[in-house]
């Protein structure tokens, strides 16, 4: 039986077994529920989990295994010559072999010892699939009949269905992360290959980025250089305005949401809002390309001044419109949050409402605040798309917001796209880009927590 | 004001029936010739005068037609079953009610003669003036020093730093709380028990110098201890301060205050002094609602 359904069939058996179980406890106790010491539902589900999760764990682990041992029965089948190949040409063979076995077109005209072989593991596929699905309901249903001999009215069903259910949340809980911890795990080792090939010093502090890598060493332009610091302070530079725009606009927005605008307005007003954060940051691009950057270069230039048509200050401006709704619908939910109490409180001593409001409300209000502005100020580090099109990918050091910079996402997009050898310093960059990121952003992150942990009011 | 007029011969004939069926016929009172009130609306030397009073939160009308008068140095409790419209009551007098949506308030209420519905009224000062503590205790998440010292602050009623000493000791003296928290006035306030974060309420109340003091069950939170302490509170408290006190402790209204007022689904139905309210109700209701026949 195939995998599919091969878990469709458990989960059938499952449910089977979960009215099994629920009717035996019935029967136990002749119908007087009141002597069992779960509900009978309780009972159902013990049993449908004795069918399910040891059936499944060894189907998982079975399925996890397989490959391997296909993999040395068709190697120990196939001739002597073969069998003592260099491992990556022997690598190459059993690729074939599965690929014949598959019915997929090989180029080259096959060897019949290869077309034997790969008949050799569809056989030993078969068997590995029938033994599975032998196994995995044997076990299913040995589940099913151990769990249904066990339920007698005092065995305590709820407590170990309760049991089972908090491991599978630390399961899920656990999942976020390992995934985190692999994600980092493999940035890591790729930036350590890249810091074999360029020295770490040279990559952060350096001033010029320029990553090409020469192919022979006479080419021209063969001077790779991997200064990450024109890359970074773009970042700053452009999320710095971004901030400057959303921070402002989004927090004023969010206090008079709150606090001045009756229900009415606010209803309809904060959905409106909030469909800022549904349009694609690639539109906003066009609309920063298209629009912004041209207006903010005539504008420049009647004043004389220099602008470059791809501008920090085009791609901020806008970015900075696109993180509004973070700021003003997360900022606008923590201030109707603080308790009306404490809104009472104020006024009854004779406060006005701006003092109500920025002594009383924002303190109190100041850990979800800082979180929505480090959720905008995340958006606005990681956003691609608009720097793209905006700011350009000239990687200029400077400060002057009306000249083209460049982002580091921006620079692991572009290293990354196309084809590309994975082991140039080239393409490591990227990884090396992607791990200084991660430390910044995470670094802003603590930061930002010590910060609200040592100023926040907090009520309740 | 159109359905209150009318309304108001209606409740009258069904108070009488009321009344008749009462099995003690009582002598029934209706001094002020104003609606329906039984007993005298009057107090000696009225500080606040509430006339036609009537609250609407939005259809609903909470409270109608109340004619109150409030004594200088006096307390009044403000007793009736849950949803009588009490705190409804005791929130007008210092214009709470402006923000809750939807609330609208007519009728006349004067304290020290100034108009309190009056369009050129600011609202800033009325508070400042009369004072309220609340059901639950809502220190400000700041430290105990700073949430007395929030009032005088914004009010700039200390132009030094040893002034405001001075107003937090004095208030916290007066509510009785100094000598717990004196060695602790830089923690935050919701780190108190409960009694005393109402006792902190209540000195933060005082610091404005307020003259009128409006309590919305400031006891329901708290232990019989914490309540003894602010009933005294109250009782010193008097000497300064007008005080109208809402509460559901029938004992506590008798222990603490001079007259009683009697609310009903919206309706004042009985004032008078707070011994004969207790021992010789005039009204039917107010006999029940003692007796814990209801409410």
């Amino acid at each position: 039986m195939q995998t599919p359904y091969l878990l469709f069939t458990l989960l059938i058996l499952s449910v089977l077994a979960y009215f099994i179980g629920k009717r035996r406890s019935v029967t136990v106790v002749e119908g007087a529920l009141r002597e069992l010491h779960s509900l009978p539902a309780y009972y159902g589900y013990y049993t449908a989990l004795w069918g399910l999760i040891p059936a499944l764990f060894l189907m998982l682990v079975w399925l996890s295994f397989e490959p391997t041992w296909l993999a040395h029965q068709t190697v120990a089948s196939l001739p002597e010559e073969i069998k003592s190949l260099p491992s990556s040409k022997l690598n190459l063979q059993l690729n074939n072999i599965k690929n014949v076995a598959a019915g997929l077109q090989v180029s080259q005209r096959v060897d019949p010892l290869i077309v034997e072989a790969a008949e050799h593991y569809n056989r030993l596929r078969k068997i590995s699939n029938f033994a599975l699905t032998l196994v995995v309901l044997t076990c299913s249903l040995t589940g099913i009949w151990l769990a249904h001999k066990k339920i007698n009215k005092d065995y305590r069903a709820r407590n170990v269905v309760e049991k089972i259910m908090t491991g599978l949340m630390i399961l899920a809980s656990t999942i976020a992360i390992f995934t985190t911890v692999g994600i980092v795990a493999s940035v890591v080792f790729e930036s350590l290959l890249f810091f074999r090939q360029v020295p770490f010093f040279d990559f952060l502090f350096g001033l010029e980025w320029s990553p090409q890598t020469a192919l022979r060493a006479d080419q021209v332009g063969s001077s790779g250089a991997f200064g990450a610091v024109p890359l970074f302070a773009g970042t700053l530079l452009i999320s710095s305005i971004a901030l400057i725009v959303a921070v402002p606009i989004g927090l004023m927005s969010a206090i008079y949401l709150s606090e001045f605008a009756g229900s009415k307005f606010r209803s309809t007003a904060k959905p409106t809002l909030e469909i800022l954060a549904g349009i694609p940051t690639v539109v906003y691009g066009f609309f920063a390309a298209l629009t912004v950057a041209p207006f903010i270069r005539e504008t420049g230039e009647l004043w004389g001044w220099v602008v470059s048509s791809e501008s920090a200050l085009a791609a901020g401006l806008v970015m900075g419109i696109m993180i509004i709704p973070f700021v003003s619908s997360l900022s606008d939910d923590v201030i109707n949050a603080v308790p009306q109490s404490l809104r009472d409180a104020a006024y009854a001593l004779g406060a006005t409402q701006a003092e109500t409001i920025k002594q009383i409300i924002l303190p109190a209000a100041l850990p979800g605040i800082v979180g929505s502005i480090l959720l905008a100020a995340s958006r606005a580090i990681g956003e691609t798309m608009i720097v793209v099109m905006a700011a350009g990918l000239a990687a200029n050091l400077t400060a002057n917001p009306l000249e083209a910079v460049t982002t580091v996402t921006v620079q692991i997009v572009t290293l990354l796209v196309g084809d590309q050898e994975f082991d140039s310093p080239k393409t490591l960059s990227a990884f090396a880009l992607g791990l200084m990121l991660f430390v910044v952003t995470l670094a802003l992150n603590v930061i930002a927590l010590h910060i609200v942990r040592k100023y926040r009011e907090q009520y309740e | 004001m159109n359905t209150v007029t009318q309304s108001k011969p209606e409740s009258v004939s069904r108070m009488k029936t009321l009344i008749n069926k009462s099995m003690s016929a009582k002598p029934v009172n209706f001094q002020g010739e104003m609606g329906a009130t039984v007993g005298s609306i009057h107090a000696d030397n009225p500080r606040i005068t509430c006339r036609n009073v009537n609250v609407f939160y939005a259809e609903n009308h909470a409270i109608q037609d109340i004619n109150l008068d409030i004594g200088t140095n006096e307390v009044i409790s403000l007793i009736g079953p849950s949803g009588c419209g009490k705190s409804t009551f005791l929130r007008c007098l210092n214009r709470m009610n402006d923000t809750v949506e939807g609330c609208r308030v007519s009728g006349e209420i004067k304290i020290d003669d100034v108009d309190v519905y009056s369009k050129h009224l600011d609202v800033v000062p009325l508070r400042a003036q009369v004072g309220m503590v609340f059901q639950k205790p809502n220190p400000f998440p700041k430290s105990i020093y700073d949430n007395i010292a929030y009032g005088p602050k914004i009010h700039g009623l200390a132009s030094t730093k040893a002034e405001l000493d001075q107003i937090v000791e004095s208030s916290l003296r007066k509510a009785g709380l100094w000598d717990e928290v004196k060695d602790r006035l830089d923690q935050p306030g919701t780190g108190l028990s409960g009694g005393q974060q109402q006792r902190l309420c209540i000195a933060r109340t005082l610091s404005v110098e307020p003259e009128v003091i409006l309590m919305d069950e400031p006891c329901s939170a708290l232990d019989p201890i914490a309540t003894a302490k602010i009933e005294q509170l109250i009782d010193e408290l008097r000497q300064r301060y007008t005080i109208a006190i809402v509460t559901h402790s029938m004992q506590q209204a008798a222990r603490v205050s001079q007259r009683t007022a009697y609310f009903h689904l919206g309706k004042l139905i009985e004032v008078g002094k707070t011994s004969d309210v207790f021992t010789n109700p005039l009204h039917e209701l107010t006999q029940d609602y003692i007796t814990g026949r209801f409410g």
